[in-house]
């Protein structure tokens, strides 16, 4: 039955929410239904060469969210964060981001959704031939043409700035000349160049020092505080994970697995980790090799 | 019982590895289906994406540059040494039968025929296609190609086309570089040091060789520069992990490209011919 006052009338619908928005009798707008999470990952599997790497996995980012995905190598994160943006093609289920199926998305709609996302790679993925400036203008070069060349550069100056870095020393560099966390960080300013909804970083601690690497968490932690973006962080590094995520998801490798048992075997928050009954979470969480070292 | 038990043994290893045999020629012919395959997916995407968004300028500019003018000296001085290479070796030949004054229409005819052509393509795909197999290679592995895809630029678009259409485009202009510097060259030797007469030389020469000459042979290495770019490209984008699938791209691309590049001289051959006859 509908319960709507009959003197309530459709306002115009808005994409980034469930249903529909309606004017109330006293002027305000209410939302009926709660908004749509910013990606959902539903009964995802992946078949590389013959091999399941992820399984039937389900997954939801909502908006403004931080997540850690964790877990030991080789068990398929970084897999499952490539999917996450259409990288890499999903063999069964799908991934909706902001309501649409990537997969299924045309090359005109498939790009304007990517630039909606922000990808900190390992390696920072650095275009070799093209300076820092060069490198942190690119998205904005190619997918901002309402931007004056002037307003590029002062925009790239400014995230570079917002990552740490003298403009003035690396404007001309290129990326070999870069310190490994340098480089980071300039594929950080890169990634937030088109102010996405929602960055994906892959390992973005690994191979850097403690210091560099508490730089990057509080870059990741700056992205979710001041510029509210939600994220989904692969890492195998505790530390960052707890002091960057709000929640904590764990994928154990599918060939480890049982054909009955979820592949996520934890979601919850930093805190609820600590208390998990299960054995392989906290083997992970604390570092210890167990019966692992059978293995060798 | 003993015997009848070693011949049982020997039945099943022969008729395991002849079924292992069989299986891996399947598996070898599967294998190469899958590659044509992938290749004509990504050559259809290259042709979608040059006619659905022109190129970037400055692109194309670096890639007319590493292709065309870096290539030049090389391509220049292949030409020479094999126009002065054919002059020493059909000399003793014609001069046997009385007929070095001949030699200018010989060693022209080869060079704008078969040798110009085929030569400028392939040190184009050894100095350029294994340039771009490892340049695109290492981006793939280092991750710059998902680079390019996370930001919403088609990497075919951005890093394929450029290169097609400077391979395209360029190669009929090394070719005819390597004929003039291969004519100049023959003719130096052949006149300066053979003592072939320089008015039967170039008199023989003119007759022998004529504008559809010229233009098949041009025409021939539109062909071959779209094979080298295309592979190269492809090769470069499938490339393996680490070092070793660098290298083994950067290889693949070169033998790939040579092997295309006497084919489609052998059918463009056929072709030619048969339109020479039609005229």
């Amino acid at each position: 039955m509908d319960k709507r006052p009959s003197n309530q009338t459709p306002a115009a619908p808005n994409p980034s929410i469930e249903g529909s928005v309606f004017i109330a009798s006293d002027g305000t707008k209410k939302i009926l239904r709660r908004r749509r999470p910013l990606l959902q990952v539903e009964n995802l599997t992946v078949v590389l060469g013959g091999h399941t790497i992820l399984r039937d996995i389900n997954l939801t980012i909502r908006r403004g969210e931080t997540i850690a995905i964790i877990g030991e190598s080789g068990c398929g994160k970084t897999v499952f964060l490539k999917n996450m943006i259409g990288l890499i093609s999903p063999s069964e289920g799908r991934v909706l981001f902001d309501g649409k199926d990537i997969a299924t998305l045309g090359d005109k709609e498939l790009t304007e959704t990517r630039t909606r996302y922000g990808f900190v790679f390992q390696m920072a993925a650095l275009f070799d031939s093209l300076t820092i400036s060069e490198n942190v203008a690119f998205p904005l070069r190619q997918h901002r043409k309402d931007m004056s060349n002037r307003e590029i550069l002062d925009r790239v100056r400014s995230l570079l700035e917002e990552v740490g870095l003298n403009p003035d020393v690396v404007w001309k560099k290129t990326p070999s000349e870069l310190s490994g966390g340098m480089r980071k960080r300039v594929g950080f300013a890169r990634a937030l160049a088109m102010e996405p909804d929602l960055m994906l970083y892959d390992e973005p601690t690994t191979g850097l020092d403690p210091i560099m690497s508490d730089v990057v968490n509080q870059l990741m932690i700056h992205a979710r505080d001041k510029l509210h973006v939600a994220a989904a962080l692969v890492t195998h590094d505790m530390k960052s994970a707890c002091s960057v995520a709000n929640r904590l998801v764990m994928l154990y490798p599918n060939a480890r697995l049982r054909p009955d048992e979820p592949q996520i075997i934890f979601d919850g928050t930093p805190d609820e980790i600590e208390r998990c009954g299960d054995k392989r979470v906290l083997q992970f969480v604390r570092g210890e090799a167990g019966d692992r070292m059978r293995e060798l | 019982m003993f015997e009848k038990k070693t011949i049982s043994i020997e039945e099943t290893t022969f008729w395991e590895k002849f079924t292992s045999y069989v299986g891996s020629i399947g598996r070898w012919i599967a294998d190469y289906c899958v590659y044509a395959g992938n290749l004509a997916v990504f050559s259809l995407s290259t042709l979608f994406w040059l006619f659905a968004k022109p190129p970037r300028r400055d692109g194309l500019t670096s890639c007319f540059y590493n292709i065309g003018v870096l290539s030049l000296p090389v391509v220049m001085l292949t030409g020479a040494f094999i126009g002065m290479v054919l002059a020493i070796q059909t000399y003793p030949q014609f001069k046997l039968i009385g007929l070095e004054s001949h030699i200018g229409a010989a060693i022209n005819l080869s060079l704008v025929k078969e040798l110009g052509p085929v030569l400028a393509a392939t040190m184009l795909a050894g100095r350029v296609g294994s340039s771009i197999a490892a340049e695109l290679g290492t981006m793939r592995v280092t991750e710059q190609i998902d680079a390019l895809s996370s930001m919403g630029v088609n990497p075919i678009h951005y890093l394929v086309v450029p290169r097609f259409v400077a391979c395209l485009i360029l190669i009929p202009g090394l070719t005819l570089f390597a004929d003039l510097l291969g004519m100049i060259g023959g003719a130096v030797l052949s006149i300066g040091l053979l003592q072939v007469d320089w008015s039967y030389y170039w008199d023989w020469s003119r007759r022998s060789v004529d504008l559809f000459e010229i233009f098949a042979g041009m025409s021939k290495t539109v062909f071959f520069g779209a094979a080298i770019a295309l592979i190269c490209c492809h090769q470069g984008f499938r490339c393996g992990a680490g070092a070793e699938g660098v290298g083994k791209a950067a290889t693949s691309s070169f033998v790939l490209s040579f092997v295309s590049i006497l084919f489609l001289d052998l059918m463009l051959d056929v072709v030619i011919e048969a339109i020479a006859k039609l005229n």
